[in-house]
């Protein structure tokens, strides 16, 4: 049985959220074609910081997201850098027709929009607030590149290349300080993934906080002398084929884990690309069919099967579907 | 059915549902005050006073249906229910724990007797017309009752149900808007006014009745007079103070989204005695 010798240490760190506003201000300074829009909760997304510094480029919409959209949309066609953003349930589902026909079919290139209080670890305010569908929506949209940043480094590092990428991006934010599971060196590439721990037993696949759950769950598997490979997939749209198509074949088993509805998210699109590539077992952690309630953070993590535990028992099972293949 | 109250008892009332929301949002650390303390008379008005509906009989067909489109203010609301019967009184300071009937937002899941499930503004009048054409085609007299907040109707959704609403003549249909002047991020007219509201009501086909939202006896009067009008639906305007009854909490912005600390609750509670 090998051991790794590097242990991963996950300090706490700020949420994403907090890391997109502080970047976004950072890069209001050294260009003045970034605009924002916000629909009247730029205290929670963060925005807040750039309505303060750049008044004259900032656009408070009122709690009208649809509208923000399409006028982000405009701004963005006559060449500004244009940021919209709310809470993810908010500016993806009730602004999705004005995605659709407004930025995705015109391909409107510089329209970036950022959502918020993903998942259901915003907590208290329960199911309304909660946005879990809206990976699904906005991958449907052809041409959009869709980005969930693990924690502050990898926000910071996403924001910056997202601000100036050739084409719409969609940010998926969180509510919840993260554990930092990025050296501040580390560097970043849209569509690239990341091998955070190499492994040859089954590989995890994670997004967003799920991925510090991998960790953990990759330690625990350790312990039992199970090997993963943990792999970032920050990018989710266009995913990664290459480090799709590689953990299928040197793991052989792979399980893929989000804060989202498990049967529209990561998973079904990493499943497409490995049934085209390399078929091998899968198993999937997210959010059952389901919409979660009020509680504390942990709590709904816990119940609703999103901890490191769940994603271990996840690839113990897909690992027994592996070896009774072979 | 609930006995009729006088003024005095109504007024009473109000400043227990008060005591709640207070102790309500202290004990979860999260929450909505502000926008909750602003619509308590309304709240008590329909429920004690003006509405058809019985607590031992919560899926009578014929009640009166109550929407609180502005889900967030859903602490009230509890409160008035329970108050009401309809659900104990206390589980209240339960809000927002995990496997609380009551939920963060309105959530029918937990809690049937809510009309709707609420918490994504701008839904809530689309969910009353419906109700109220219901009523219509079955023949019944129940009457829509939907409750909106000042920055909630910058959603379009609002504007294309008021369009609606007085087209199809929906008259059976009562909405208030709990004009606080405030929203999440500060104050209404620095983030979209919606001056000037009576006339945009008025130009939109809807019988509109200003008012102070704290004033019993004009919220009485007004839903008595929207009873009488007949062929468009009825808008209250009701000027209400967010946060409402709690000195440090009246008119600031803070306490939207902020639940007061236990320090906070004990000298809110003491206003409030
Ligand atoms: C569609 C939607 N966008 C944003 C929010 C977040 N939000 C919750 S309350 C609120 C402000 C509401 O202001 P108002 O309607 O005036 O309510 P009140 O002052 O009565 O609390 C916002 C923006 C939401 N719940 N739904
Ligand atoms: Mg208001």
């Amino acid at each position: 049985m090998s051991t790794r010798t590097t242990r991963f240490e996950l300090k706490m760190g700020k949420s994403t959220r907090v890391a997109f506003g502080e970047t976004l201000v950072e890069l209001g300074r050294q260009d003045p074609n970034i605009v924002v829009c916000d629909a009247d909760i730029s205290k929670s997304t963060m925005t807040h910081y750039f309505a303060k510094e750049f008044p004259e480029r900032f656009f408070s919409c009122g709690i009208a997201e649809a509208n923000m959209v399409g006028i982000a949309a405009g701004l963005a066609s006559c060449g500004k850098i244009a940021y919209v953003s709310s809470f993810s349930c908010f500016v993806i589902n009730k602004g999705f027709e004005q995605l659709r026909v407004a930025v995705a079919y015109p391909q409107v290139k510089n329209f970036r929009v950022v959502g918020t209080h993903s998942g259901i670890s915003i907590g208290e305010d329960g199911p309304s607030q909660m946005g879990i569908e809206d990976l699904s929506l906005v991958c449907a949209l052809p041409g959009f590149t869709v980005l969930v940043p693990a924690d502050e480094v990898a926000t910071r590092a996403l924001v910056r290349l997202a601000t100036y990428h050739d084409g719409p991006v969609y940010i998926r934010a969180g509510r919840p300080n993260v554990p930092i599971v990025y050296e501040p060196t580390q560097q970043f590439e849209i569509g690239k993934a990341i091998e955070l721990i190499p492994g040859d037993d089954v590989t995890i696949i994670a997004i967003g906080l799920m991925l510090a759950e991998a960790i953990r769950a990759a330690e625990l598997l350790e312990n039992e002398g199970i090997m993963a490979r943990v792999v970032d997939m920050h990018t989710v749209k266009p995913l990664d084929r290459e480090a799709i198509r590689k953990a299928a074949e040197e793991t052989g088993a792979i399980v893929v884990a989000e804060e989202h509805l498990v049967d529209s998210g990561l998973g079904v699109r990493v499943a497409q690309v490995v049934a085209e590539e390399y078929p091998v077992p899968m198993e999937f952690v997210g959010i059952q069919n389901t919409y979660a309630e009020s509680g504390k953070p942990q709590e709904l993590l816990e119940k609703y099967g999103l901890v490191a535990k769940n994603i271990a028992e996840a690839a113990r099972r897909v690992l027994r579907r592996k070896n009774k293949k072979c | 059915m609930l006995q009729k109250r006088s003024l005095e008892e109504l007024q009473a009332l109000c400043k227990r549902v008060r005591r709640h929301i207070i102790e309500m949002t202290g004990a979860a650390g999260s929450g909505h005050p502000g926008g909750s303390l602003s619509a308590v008379e309304i709240l008590v008005t329909l429920y004690f006073d003006v509405m058809r509906h019985d607590p031992s009989n919560p899926s009578w067909p014929d009640r009166d249906r109550f929407i609180l489109s502005k889900g967030h203010g859903c602490p009230a609301l509890y409160a008035v229910l329970a108050e009401a019967g309809y659900c104990p009184v206390d589980q209240l300071k339960t809000l927002r724990k995990l496997g609380s009937i009551y939920q963060g937002h309105p959530d029918r899941r937990f809690l049937p007797v809510l009309e709707a499930s609420t918490g994504s503004l701008g839904q809530g009048l689309s969910i009353g017309i419906g109700m109220a054409l219901a009523a219509r085609l079955d023949g019944r007299d129940y009457r829509t009752y939907v409750l909106l907040g000042d920055g909630e109707i910058q959603e379009g959704q609002i504007w294309e149900a008021a369009m609606f609403a007085a087209f199809h003549k929906v008259d059976n249909l009562v909405a208030i808007v709990d004009y606080n002047k405030l929203q999440l991020d500060g104050f209404v007219k620095d983030i979209m006014d919606l001056e000037p509201l009576v006339d945009k009501w008025r130009g939109f086909g809807w019988h509109v009745i200003e008012l102070d939202g704290h004033d019993i006896p004009a919220l009485q009067r007004a839903f008595a007079e929207a009873k009488t009008i007949k062929g468009k639906p009825t808008v209250l305007i009701a000027h209400t103070i967010k946060g409402k009854g709690v000195s440090f909490m009246e008119n600031n912005p803070k306490f939207h989204g902020i639940a007061p600390t236990p320090e906070e609750v004990e000298i809110a509670l003491k206003e409030l005695a």
